[in-house]
């Protein structure tokens, strides 16, 4: 089944908010074996300038991926999940996530091609607080291998 | 098990109220300086184990729990030589030699990986991944670094075009 490549260009509305909490950012920073302490100690964390512990430098994704499943759940989208393949992943930090923070996403579907018999799919998902302010820009291609 | 609070701080400082840990704060672990940057600068190489253990901890870390990085049989049956680790435990773990360089974790302003090949992790031995970064080029207005690193595991490249700017001091 091709991805609907009428999807390129679509915004969904931002998710609900997601709170960055301590207990999550040092299970994560455990998980990749990140052993700055800025992750877990808050005192390390303000002395540095940080508000708070703050979060590894990939632990953004844990965000933009529950974004991307709009698109991915999908059925209109075509996207086989199980022929999913993790392509490339960017992010832009405006400032580091840090815990206490209370983010939304917006999911924009950038681009939807085809190449080679498979279908590409790149999504950006602009990270802000519920205030408006800017924290991260994650960028996410995705490969959905061709039928053999 | 210590609780979100507890952070076990090796510091020494007291516990107690704000005003007190604010007096005893640790002294900030030195970010790298700018200065002492050049192109070419080679990091400290790491070396990450990785298991399926740890990769179980991940799926829960990052929510990330399609089976094909735990459930062996289902990997298989979708095609796959065994167990596959998240592209983005790979990532996610390739990026702490930067950081470490650094000396700050928050310093990192962008970073790209491609995924090139898929890390495989054999039940018995689980897998290396060898990690190492370049310094590739360094801008003195803004001073900040550009690190290229290099991921491979049984001798294949994981990582394609993998690239951290970190903004040092």
């Amino acid at each position: 089944m091709p991805v609907n490549a009428d999807f390129q260009g679509r915004v969904y509305p931002p998710t609900e908010t997601y709170r960055v909490s301590a207990a999550k950012i040092r299970e994560f920073a455990e998980a990749v074996g990140s052993s700055d302490p800025v992750h877990v100690d808050a005192d390390v964390a303000r002395a540095r300038g940080y508000a708070d512990v703050i979060a590894p430098p990939t632990f953004a994704v844990l965000i933009a991926q529950q974004c991307d499943a709009q698109l991915i759940r999908d059925p209109e989208a075509g996207i086989d999940f199980s022929r999913v393949v993790h392509g490339e992943q960017r992010f832009t930090h405006h400032r580091p996530l840090t815990a206490g923070d209370a983010v939304v996403g917006t999911l924009h579907v950038d681009t939807v091609r085809e190449a080679g018999g498979h279908a590409m799919v790149t999504t950006r998902t602009e990270l802000a607080t519920e205030q408006g302010e800017a924290v991260c820009t994650a960028t996410s291609t995705i490969v959905i291998r061709g039928g053999e | 098990m210590s609780t979100e609070s507890s952070t076990g701080s090796s510091t020494g400082s007291s516990t107690g109220s704000d005003t007190a840990a604010a007096a005893t704060a640790p002294a900030p672990a030195p970010v790298r300086a700018f200065s002492g940057v050049s192109v070419g600068d080679v990091l400290p190489p790491l070396t990450v184990h990785v298991d399926r253990a740890r990769l179980v901890q991940y799926a829960g870390a990052s929510l990330d729990r399609n089976r094909i990085h735990w459930d062996e049989p289902f990997a298989k049956q979708v095609g796959l030589p065994d167990v596959i680790a998240h592209g983005m435990f790979t990532m996610g773990s390739a990026v702490t030699l930067v950081t470490d360089w650094a000396g700050d974790a928050g310093r990192v302003v962008e970073y790209g990986v491609r995924f090139t090949k898929p890390v495989v992790v054999p039940y018995d031995t689980g897998a290396d991944i060898e990690v190492s970064g370049v310094v590739k080029s360094a801008d003195p207005q803004t001073r900040r670094v550009t690190v290229e690193l290099t991921a491979t595991s049984g001798g294949e490249k994981v990582l394609g075009r993998a690239l951290a700017v970190v903004a040092l001091d």
